[in-house]
């Protein structure tokens, strides 16, 4: 294939994304479902050939060590220790809830037991993404409930970090002894990875903050590139150690990376998601849309019950209730990044988390926007029911 | 005094808001990247913002030179620069120096530089006319008055350099 040919195809694809984008800002709504479609279609519709599909497969896998990487960054340790403490609760009826469903559902749909803990992760994760743009799109940031929303997207990526170097280990399989050993070497990976990069972060933060942007740049990415290769070496999942990576940057430094690596981390997270449309095999959407639209309005009431209940105990009336339960709901680029984990192991698993995500990720911020028009609704049907 | 309350948002930055004596809650979101939102609460909906706007850095500081936060120092300025042969001084009390925990008495200034300790700000607070038995501590910061080179050796004495 020659280099022209390769830019051509690369080149269609990305500026395909760019209209797709556009059209989503138009609406008003995130482009992630948009950039899982697009994927779909150019699965469908063009064949790529080999240097451009190996191009975005490579693409893909950096974009998911961007994305957990740049949400490391995004917490202070202090941060993720306050939030434990104070929001334990909130988290833990947020694990029962959304966790529950998935996991059921895929045992009904036959899943294997394994299969089944990997939906309930796709169903348990809100899209911190989304709801932080939904927030800062809407002006909420202000809002007395906003504080909940973001500790519940808090709490969940600490309990991802701690859930997927598990997953990890028990998709490698073998015996019940290898499985074992695999599990013991993942977690003690990262528990100590942890342990470190919360107590000797700002020495690894000052040697890495060199005064040249361009200098920065190259070592941040060359060592969360080298932290995710030996993570995933030892079976930890590569995502993870560039998790651990963002964790243990802070201060100064976290602030310049995360303006140097976002663009990066844009281009490579949407490259992500077309691969996973890509990879979609269309003849077998129409056989998990109704398990997904189903798992979608389930889930969809269970994040809402789960935002309105933290913004109650922290004192917020009806309509911010609504609010905070609304913006929960959209699940996003986690959900997806833990269904390719699992599609050699259950195939459906892709397009049952893509229709899923698609559908929460339209649901949530719809019903936030119209929370004037809804929530009343809703505090009169609770007032009926109550005294009915 | 205003009740401020402070929220950490993660991944976002801190909220600081009050509730407002006309009836609505208002605040200021500090961004992480150094930017201020000043919000204001909806009446029919107090978790709501009705309005934020998002500032720089710079207007941020314009906008509270405008509600009066530096009109203290420029009185203060337009003061020395009234008053011929008058120099005014703010000396910071650092970690080292010799009368933290002392009472203010103990620094025999006006004896030893001629200057006067009109006040003493802790804390953001400024306690105008400490008496004698006034105890300073490291972190405060003293204002002297008096000739341009008495100001100059009070921050010398405070500093330990008596």
């Amino acid at each position: 294939m020659s280099l022209g040919q390769l830019f051509l195809e690369i080149g269609a694809v990305i500026l395909a994304l760019a209209f797709v984008g556009r059209a989503a800002g138009r609406l008003g709504i995130t482009p992630i479902p948009l950039y899982l479609l697009a994927g779909i279609a150019l699965g469908a519709v063009l064949h790529l050939g080999d240097g451009p599909e190996e191009f975005i497969h490579v693409g893909a896998e950096i974009g998911a060590v961007l994305l957990l990487f740049t949400l490391g960054l995004e917490y202070t340790s202090q941060e993720l220790r306050d939030n434990l403490r104070a929001n334990r609760q909130v988290g833990l009826l947020d694990l029962a809830l959304n966790f529950t469903p998935g996991a059921v559902a895929g045992l009904l749909l036959g899943f294997p037991p394994l299969g089944a803990v990997l939906l309930g992760g796709v169903t348990y994760l809100t899209s911190s993404g989304i709801a932080s743009k939904v927030l800062s799109d809407l002006g909420r940031l202000g809002n007395r409930e906003t504080p909940v929303v973001l500790a519940v997207c808090v709490l969940e990526d600490v309990a991802m970090a701690v859930y997927l170097p598990v997953v990890a280990a028990l998709l490698i399989g073998g015996t019940v002894a290898a499985v074992g050993v695999n599990l013991v070497v993942a977690l003690d990976a990262f528990v100590l990875a942890f342990f470190l990069a919360l107590r000797y972060g700002h020495v690894l933060s000052r040697v890495v903050n060199v005064r040249n942007n361009e200098t920065l740049l190259l070592s941040v990415f060359g060592l969360v590139l080298v932290v995710a290769g030996v993570a995933d070496l030892l079976r930890v999942s590569a995502a993870i150690g560039a998790f651990l990576v963002g964790i243990a940057l802070s201060g100064e430094v976290a602030d310049r990376t995360r303006g140097l690596i976002e663009p990066l981390r844009d281009l490579f997270a949407a490259v992500f998601f077309v691969f996973f449309g890509l990879q979609l095999d269309l003849g077998s959407v129409p056989g998990v849309l109704l398990p997904a639209a189903g798992l979608a309005v389930v889930t969809s009431v269970t994040k809402f019950v789960t935002g309105w209940w933290g913004a109650a105990r922290a004192g917020v009336q009806t309509r911010g209730r609504f609010r905070a339960g609304a913006t929960l709901i959209p699940r996003g680029e986690f959900s997806i990044l833990i269904a390719g984990l699992g599609l050699s192991l259950v195939p459906t698993l892709g397009p049952l988390a893509a229709v899923y995500v698609l559908l929460t990720a339209i649901i949530g911020p719809l019903l936030a926007r119209f929370d004037g028009q809804l929530a009343p609704l809703l505090d009169r049907r609770l007032r009926e029911a109550r005294t009915g | 005094m205003v009740k401020l309350e402070e929220t950490q948002l993660p991944g976002v930055g801190v909220r600081h808001d009050f509730d407002g004596r006309f009836g609505k809650r208002v605040g200021v979101i500090t961004h992480r990247d150094g930017r201020r939102e000043i919000f204001v609460a909806r009446r029919d909906d107090p978790d709501a913002c009705a309005q934020s706007i998002v500032l720089s850095d710079e207007e941020a500081e314009a906008v509270a030179d405008l509600l009066g936060g530096s009109t203290i120092t420029r009185h203060m300025n337009t003061l020395t620069q009234d008053i011929e042969g008058l120099a005014m001084d703010w000396v910071p009390l650092a970690e080292g120096t010799p009368f933290a925990g002392h009472p203010l008495g103990d620094t025999q200034m006006r004896t030893r530089t001629g200057t006067s300790i009109v006040a003493v700000m802790r804390g953001g607070q400024a306690i105008p006319a400490p008496g004698p038995e006034f105890g300073l501590e490291a972190g405060d910061t003293v204002v002297v008055v008096g000739t341009p080179g008495g100001v100059v050796r009070a921050a010398r004495l405070l500093g330990g350099e008596g």
